[in-house]
């Protein structure tokens, strides 16, 4: 699957997304929701964003997006920057998100038709009715859903199916990037094999793109070429998928990778597990320096007073840490 | 004896559409210090099996059959007054969302003390220094001060931290957790499931572990059940239920997550939705999803049967395999349907 050209399709560079918190009545403070993130996405490449709550994940892929404006970086489509409002609409008709939560994400007063249909009225794509229609049930057929469903409402549908009417709207305006957003964590184990296949087999058939966030761990190794984990705010790690699990080097990634409940008893049992103690930090108090320094258990003085960098140490492997020759 | 028997368990709840069948027919022992996990997914009735040993089920469901023996004692059917004796002090849960379990108006300290002062003969003093006490226990770091704050000052690990200690402060016997990991992100899930391990072998008690991931039991139950739209489909020990599974739905499972060899190559799951609980069919509930159902599976809901020690299934396919290599013979109505009507 990894194709490697020249320019990737989509860009990232220092991007920074930062939300004004009141903290009191005239007061407000900076939430660093996602504080300087660089990555590229080759064509037809999966790259998996993992991390736990609030670390960013969703709000990296909101901001490509430009659902929140960029509070600082830039994003590069294609060899092009995503800049004005027109770079904005255009870019849109090429990239579009699966979001996490089917039963909020569907308008329950809209038919799947039109549910389907919106992101074709939006960009003016096409110029009959019956074309719509055509379109519409063209797009059902990929996602499996039978064309007698058209006319039924979102809420008829179990949590599986709704994705799939989600994923077809994606799927709408023909695009060549998805930014998937937990898309498969509120479906069943059964239901979820079902879904990611298709992401699977839509990748080859169209030719597709994908950002995929989750924090399903072995749900994200099965899909990505390469895989990026965040911590407050922060990529601390990117590499290929089978490196990064074989052979993490930030001891963030490292935990995160152990702790990963794994579906076999023996290994299981056997499995040693790196035991991070306490919480994460609220974002709004985030710590100086390393933002992993208050849970390292290999923590410096250096990791209070500088930011590590986040460089490549071999070929594709990226790590923001310190001391990476001395923990490994 | 063990510690918990049930026997033919049945719960229903009566909705306006009709009677829903949440636990259809649930048996097992659960033994002293071992932990037993119910696996299946959401509508599977994992969480009614629960909610029926504890009778918190919500108004409208019901147990309707079936015994449910704690040390011998019978409480399908004891009453309130035995019921109050029970829960919380022998039998206690913790549920799934710590966030919403927790009284918001109240602080940490007095939840735990009403916990410990409604089932002991302890004193207010030394319920605090009880509770205290249990905080240490899971880890909660200045327990003394955390005792004054409120829930919505805690971490979802820290709450759920407080939901354990709370459920731990009678020395509870049995142990029921309800999904208390699924809302907590997996570095904090890998504490709180090692906390329950180490507590677990401190305090001796029976844990009855319900979730949807397979990988949490594997790494902490002894005994797995697997139930499928209110029926145990199949049940053993771990290591039977993950290396030899013998329920059609159980293998297909297995086959459906994702694991560390999986990438590029193609998931397997299970076809169709889960079952609707109102329009229940009349043979097996998982033979309309199922690749290898045969005729009889449609027409009749296999008997749990022993595939070998510690390990049951209800499937026809077992059945049909046992017939084949002669160690089974059923009666010759049976017998002739079978052969005839596969598919």
């Amino acid at each position: 699957m990894n194709n490697n050209e020249n320019t990737p399709l989509l860009e990232v560079k220092n991007l920074k997304q930062y939300f004004d918190i009141n903290v009191g009545v005239f007061k407000s403070k900076p939430l660093k929701a996602v504080d300087d993130v660089s990555f590229y996405i080759n064509k037809k490449e999966t790259l998996g964003l993992v991390g736990e709550s609030g670390c960013g994940k969703t709000t990296v892929g909101r901001t490509i997006l430009n659902l929140y404006k960029p509070t600082a970086g830039e994003i590069w489509y294609n060899g092009k920057q995503i800049k004005t409002k027109a770079d904005i609409n255009e870019f849109r008709k090429k990239a579009t998100m699966v979001f996490q939560d089917p039963y909020s994400s569907l308008n329950p007063r809209m038919t799947v038709a039109d549910i389907i249909g919106e992101p074709l009225d939006v960009h003016n794509l096409y110029s009959t009715k019956e074309e719509r229609r055509e379109r519409i049930l063209e797009l059902m057929d990929y996602v499996g859903l039978n064309s007698e469903h058209a006319s039924r409402y979102a809420h008829e549908f179990s949590g599986g199916q709704r994705q799939r009417i989600g994923i077809a709207r994606a799927l709408a305006v023909n695009p060549e990037f998805i930014v998937c957003d937990e898309p498969v964590s509120a479906l069943d184990v059964s239901i979820q094999a079902q879904v990611i296949n298709m992401f699977d087999e839509l990748q080859d058939k169209l030719g597709l793109t994908y950002l995929f966030i989750a924090h399903n761990l072995l749900v994200v190794r099965h899909i990505s070429d390469r895989i990026a984990v965040m911590y407050l705010g922060k990529i601390v790690e990117l590499a290929d998928a089978e490196e990064i699990y074989s052979r993490p080097l930030h001891p963030y990634s490292k935990a995160l990778m152990s702790a990963v409940p794994v579906p076999d008893p023996q290994v299981a049992r056997a499995n040693k597990r790196i035991m991070l103690s306490g919480d994460i930090p609220s974002p709004l108090n985030a710590p100086s320096g390393c933002p992993f320094r208050t849970r390292c258990p290999h923590a410096t003085e250096q990791c209070a007073m500088e930011t590590p960098e986040f460089k490549e140490i071999s070929k594709g492997h990226f790590v923001a840490c310190h001391n990476i020759d001395k923990i490994n | 004896m063990a510690l918990l028997e049930v026997r033919d368990l049945r719960s229903s709840f009566f909705t306006d559409a009709g009677e829903v069948k949440a636990v259809n027919g649930v048996s097992f022992d659960l033994e002293r210090g071992k932990v037993l996990g119910i696996v299946g997914e959401s509508g599977s009735g994992k969480s009614a099996t629960a909610y029926s040993i504890l009778q918190i089920l919500a108004s409208a469901g019901k147990i309707v059959g079936g015994s449910i023996k704690f040390n011998g004692q019978e409480l399908v059917g004891a009453g309130e007054k035995v019921m109050k004796t029970i829960r919380g002090n022998k039998i206690s849960i913790i549920f799934q969302d710590p966030m919403t379990a927790l009284n918001p108006t109240y602080t940490i300290g007095h939840q735990l003390k009403e916990a410990i002062l409604l089932h002991t003969n302890r004193t207010k003093a030394q319920a605090k220094e009880r509770a205290i006490e249990m905080l240490r226990l899971v880890n909660v770091n200045d327990p003394e001060k955390r005792m004054n704050q409120y829930p919505y000052e805690l971490s979802g690990g820290m709450r759920q931290r407080v939901m354990i200690a709370m459920a731990l402060a009678c020395e509870p016997d049995i142990l029921i957790a309800d999904e208390p990991t699924t809302a907590l992100d997996v570095t904090i899930q890998a504490q709180i499931l090692e906390l329950m391990n180490s507590i677990q072998k401190e305090l001796g008690m029976a844990i009855i572990m319900i979730t949807h991931d397979l990988g949490v039991v594997a790494q902490m139950c002894d005994e797995v059940i697997v139930m499928y739209a209110g029926s145990v489909c199949e049940q053993g020990t771990t290591d039977e239920i993950f290396y030899n599974p013998h329920h059609e739905y159980t293998k297909g499972l297995m086959r459906s997550i994702p694991t560390a060899t999986s990438a590029g190559t193609k998931l397997q799951p299970i076809t169709g939705t889960p079952i609707d609980l109102l329009n229940m069919p009349k043979g097996c509930p998982f033979a309309p999803r199922c690749a290898n159902a045969m005729k009889i599976c449609i027409n009749q809901n296999a008997e749990i049967m022993e595939v070998c020690e510690n390990h049951k299934a209800a499937c026809w396919m077992n059945i049909k395999e046992a017939v084949e290599k002669g160690e089974l013979k059923l009666e010759k109505s049976e017998t002739q349907e079978e052969t005839t009507n596969e598919q």
